[in-house]
């Protein structure tokens, strides 16, 4: 397995004449935690699909989990986690029974369900409320169990598409430390957040502007580089004024 | 006397107490907000400020009136802004403005006037024919609070507003709230992210349906027991381990390095030969201001616990 988890080049998707990711480049090494941070309507959620193998590029170059992103998207599907704080679990099924349909939808056999089923309830402290269902807990333990959905089948690579909203710090804290215990067993995440102050718990961030990235790096680096107090900061003053935006 | 004062209120569900004698005062042009966890009795006060339901006891007077006595008028006063989406997905941003204006009985040029005016600060003008389903995440919170503003409330309300919602569009919300201070109206948020409640002129930490802390986004962080030094360089799980073991201190990841935090009776000169000792060059090391989410985190942590001075 290669060094990179994610190694793409020029990755571009059009849609029409509409350009919605425009040649992005990006390494992300395994077992780092990655920011990705952009306006709405900055082409994010198109690179993600496309880095899940959801969507195919219109032109570029690319390796996600060492899979050709052209041509194995099938490949990186089973290889990669996703978890999506507002769509990953049926409130009407436990968390046990979530990751009962997750495990058999992405074929595991029954016994491979289980033993994962057990191991996730310890790692991740589930306790009681893996057994309940998932519309009825708090939504911090929400988060947990849609963290054990989305890594049951062990990828290699989590894409967690905002996953924090509407927690307060603690539960915050208490979920990223599950994500650094994530990324030290060799995982990569590769997270988006509004949130600057959640961005700031990502080892490397990168800011996409109208389909391109405008900025890569270490948090401090890029704070002390374009002179910013705050990430916020930072990302207001390279977004903003850059075209009609209501 | 505040504007808004909300004096031992208790609020009881069957056996759980939501509010226990929560005071609380607002003064009239400020932004308060509101943090606290899941279950702190967040959503109870909005629901009590909103008249949705009554107290058990205790007392809020708005401008010096009993809120609770039906006498008072509380709708044209009050504008709310709901934590979900509430307007009609199927209208358009200017059919949306327009059903919420005949509601409030604003209609003619008397609406016309207001809609321009709203127009103009949320921007939202260029988009009046677009379905508000359709629109971004910052533009519906925008139109949300539009709708919330029509009647030109005195006090505003709203519950988790920019969720979902990016920096930049966050900044432009925040910096109508700030016009709206500044012209007076009274701001109660509620929100989960601190950088947030940062903006706000005082905040109020919630928890058990008590208040823990009240204060400046500065006065509260300047709480903070202990002190916190921050180390640059990823720590891999061994040299975090050997950190978190140093005696009396708490090691935390924190993005591309380490949080130490240490107790009050510890000084940064005492613990910086131990670090160092650990193969960690001084010069990554450094010592960092508390910010109010430590605080929150402390509180919350010793909330619960007898040892309130540990993080």
């Amino acid at each position: 397995m290669s060094d990179s988890a994610v190694e793409i080049r020029n990755l571009t998707r059009r849609f029409g004449s509409f350009t919605a990711v425009d040649g992005i480049s990006l390494d992300v090494a395994s077992g780092e935690i990655f920011g990705f941070l952009g306006a709405n309507g900055a082409g994010k959620t198109t690179a993600i699909r496309m880095l899940c193998g959801l969507l195919v590029p219109t032109s570029g170059l690319g390796r996600v989990a060492g899979y050709d992103i052209m041509k194995e998207s099938e490949r990186i599907k089973r290889s990669i986690g996703y978890m999506s704080q507002k769509f990953s679990l049926y409130p009407d099924l436990t968390g046990r029974e979530n990751m009962q349909f997750y495990g058999s939808a992405y074929q595991m056999s029954s016994t491979d369900i289980n033993r994962r089923i057990g191991e996730l309830i310890e790692q991740l402290d589930l306790g009681d409320f893996v057994d309940r269902l998932t519309g009825s807990i708090p939504v911090g333990w929400r988060q947990r169990v849609a963290l054990a959905n989305a890594i049951l089948h062990e990828p290699s690579i989590i894409f967690l598409d905002e996953p924090t909203g509407s927690v307060d710090p603690v539960y915050r804290r208490s979920f990223w430390s599950l994500l650094y215990a994530l990324a030290e067993a060799g995982r990569t995440i590769f997270v988006t957040t509004h949130y600057m102050d959640e961005a700031e718990f990502c080892e490397r961030i990168s800011i996409m502007d109208a389909g391109r990235i405008i900025a890569l790096g270490r948090p401090a680096d890029l704070k002390r580089d374009h002179e910013a107090t705050t990430l916020e900061d930072l990302f207001v003053d390279l977004v903003d004024g850059k075209g009609p935006r209501a | 006397m505040a504007f808004l004062e909300i004096d031992n209120l208790h609020y009881r569900y069957d056996e759980t107490t939501a509010l226990d004698n929560l005071s609380l005062s607002v003064d009239r042009g400020s932004i308060c907000a509101l943090v606290g966890p899941d279950g702190a009795g967040k959503t109870t006060l909005i629901r009590l400020l909103c008249r949705l339901i009554a107290p058990q006891t205790g007392t809020v007077s708005i401008d010096g009136e009993d809120l609770f006595d039906v006498a008072t008028p509380l709708t044209d006063r009050l504008g709310y802004m709901p934590q979900s989406f509430s307007l009609y997905t199927d209208l358009s941003v200017e059919e949306n403005l327009r059903f919420y204006a005949g509601v409030f009985g604003l209609t003619g040029s008397a609406y016309i006037e207001k809609r321009d005016y709203l127009y103009t600060f949320s921007r939202l003008g260029p988009f009046a024919k677009r379905r508000a389903g359709a629109l971004s995440g910052g533009m519906k919170q925008k139109l949300a609070l539009s709708c919330a503003l029509l009647h030109d409330p005195e006090l505003l309300i709203l519950d988790e507003p920019t969720t979902g919602v990016d920096p930049v569009s966050r900044r432009q919300f925040w910096a109508i709230l700030d016009d709206l201070r500044r012209a007076g109206v009274t701001i109660f948020v509620s929100t989960p992210y601190m950088d947030e409640a940062s903006r706000a002129d005082r905040i109020t930490c919630l928890f058990s349906g008590q208040r823990l802390a009240t204060g400046t986004a500065d006065e509260v962080a300047a709480t903070f027991i202990g002190s916190i030094l921050r180390i640059d360089g990823v720590a891999d799980a061994d040299r975090l381990a050997r950190l978190d073991a140093l005696a009396g201190v708490t090691a935390q990841r924190f993005g591309a390095g380490v949080h130490l935090y240490l107790p009050s009776d510890m000084s940064a000169d005492e613990v910086m030969p131990r670090v160092v000792e650990l193969g960690i060059p001084r010069s990554a090391i450094t010592e960092r201001t508390p910010s109010v989410e430590d605080r929150f985190i402390q509180l919350m942590s010793g909330a619960g616990e007898s040892e309130a001075d540990n993080v």
